[in-house]
């Protein structure tokens, strides 16, 4: 069970995210939508600290890390119950597609070399890229640095895996199978927080959709209440103009 | 203009090669020394750790600021008499030290620069996946620094490498301390130094054919 109550982030005069409340239960998939600067990245970021709140709380399971209050322990905790997944992908450039997958094993998880190979093999497999695993990133498809991304994600055994926008960057030829991948982790009910300009997407694999304008969450529902019968203005509008 | 003995030049050549390993035996000691130097200076500055940080500006500054012919001068002629337990060192201790304290100042700044210019997404991708700062540094920024880097380190250590020459005045007799000796034995002054020259000379091609062989493999070993 995942809590958020009152996550506010600001940049200077800007509040990018207004008191964001927000409960995620175990293997709940959910979607966040809205417009461009409306705060989901900064949102998903805040989640991990990557981005740090100027308040809120946000509970994983046991851990409770509130901003007034959380130290450097703590952010490591929570990160290590979260995976990210980035839109650029952001492999690590100096290890190969496997040791992308097994660096966090070993060197945050503490798993002896060979478990942490053998687990990253598994992930390399189903994600269909055995072949390149001595691959260095730039030496792959946007694509199949993407699979990695998310790979390197799986492989955590995260609470809550954080996906920011995993297809934008990618060339259309290589959304397809990007988005196959992440049906896969869903299907696995892997509990996720997922932002995507994806509407048929989120759609499918979503249990609940969320739709954000100006760092508040401004509705929330089933993919069919919000797609076909949303209740805000804002929501309708915005899907509106992205169909 | 007298015709040059190159009987005397042949000779000197195998006396002065006798002095090669202990030039660059000083130079590897000083550049390994002053690698992990600068790379402690480097991951400093990019930390900004509080009053340490001015130090290590303070030091970069005056290693930077000051000729090297100065501080080995200081080091091993002046600090001996205000500090007594340095009176026992001798010129190759100090000219390690000194090669090692000036060069790690300039290859801190070069490491430092190269730090920077690792993409803040690596940062984010190590904090993101649960590294600490340190091991984000060690496991994936500081490689990629590195390999950036690994360039400019080397033509650090060619520099070093010429910068041996100076432990004569120390009264080290390495390459060139052998060769003033030899040349005031002899007096063929051009003959001995167009020797040591051509030497130091090899030497250096030598290494700047092995620094473009490493670039390559860098080059390759990442886009695999
Ligand atoms: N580091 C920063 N400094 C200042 N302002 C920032 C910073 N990061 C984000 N912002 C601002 O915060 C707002 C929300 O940005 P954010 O990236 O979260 O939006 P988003 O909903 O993800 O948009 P998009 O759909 O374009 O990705 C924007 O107005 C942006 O300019
Ligand atoms: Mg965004």
């Amino acid at each position: 069970m995942i809590s958020i109550r009152g996550l506010t982030k600001r940049y200077g005069a800007n509040t990018v995210l207004d008191g964001i409340d927000l409960d995620i239960s175990a293997g709940e998939r959910v979607a966040i939508i809205g417009p461009s600067g409306t705060g989901k990245s900064t949102l998903l970021r805040c989640l991990n600290y990557l981005d740090r709140p100027d308040s809120g709380v946000i509970r994983i399971g046991d851990l409770t890390v509130d901003a007034a209050t959380a130290s450097s322990a703590q952010i490591l905790a929570l990160r290590r119950r979260t995976a990210f997944v980035f839109q650029n992908y952001a492999l690590f450039a100096n290890k190969t597609a496997r040791g992308n997958i097994t660096e966090a094993l070993i060197t945050v998880q503490r798993k002896p070399r060979a478990e942490a190979e053998a687990r990253a093999n598994e992930i390399l497999r189903e994600i269909g890229l055995s072949d390149k695993s001595a691959s260095y990133p730039a030496a792959l498809s946007g694509g199949q640095q993407q699979r990695i991304g998310i790979g390197r994600a799986m492989a955590l055994g995260a609470a809550l895996m954080l996906l920011d926008e995993p297809t934008s960057a990618l060339d259309p030829e290589w959304v397809g199978e990007v988005l196959d991948l992440m049906r896969q982790v869903a299907e696995r009910r892997q509990t996720m927080l997922i932002v995507t300009h994806e509407m048929q997407f989120a759609r499918e694999i979503a249990d609940r959709i969320i739709f954000m304008d100006g760092g508040r969450i401004v509705e929330e529902g089933t993919p069919a209440q919000i797609f076909d019968t949303p209740k805000d203005i804002r929501t309708a509008n915005f899907l509106r103009r992205v169909r | 203009m007298r015709a040059l003995d190159v009987d005397y030049m042949l000779g000197l050549v195998s006396v002065i090669l006798g002095y090669v390993p202990l030039t660059i035996g000083m130079a590897l000691a000083a550049m390994v020394c002053a690698l992990l130097l600068a790379c402690l200076m480097a991951v400093e500055r990019v930390m900004r750790v509080p009053v340490l940080d001015q130090f290590v500006q303070l030091f970069i500054s005056f290693f930077r600021g000051t000729p090297l012919l100065v501080q080995l001068f200081l080091f091993y002629y002046g600090l001996p008499q205000i500090l007594p337990v340095l009176s026992g060192i001798n010129g190759v201790t100090a000219a390690i030290i000194g090669l090692t304290l000036h060069f790690s100042a300039y290859m801190a700044e070069s490491i430092r620069a190269a730090i920077l210019g690792v993409d803040r997404s690596q940062w984010e991708a190590a904090q993101a996946v649960g590294m600490t700062q340190a091991q984000s540094m060690r496991r994936i920024v500081l490689p990629q620094a590195a390999r950036v880097a690994a360039p400019t380190l080397v033509n650090y250590f060619i520099d070093m490498i010429k910068s041996t020459s100076l432990a004569f005045t120390l009264g080290v007799t390495e390459m060139m301390g052998a060769t003033q000796k030899e040349a005031a034995g002899s007096f063929l002054y051009f003959e001995a130094f167009l020797v040591v020259a051509v030497l130091y000379w090899a030497i250096v091609e030598t290494l700047s054919f092995l620094q473009k062989q490493l670039e390559r493999y860098l080059n390759k070993a990442i886009t695999r």
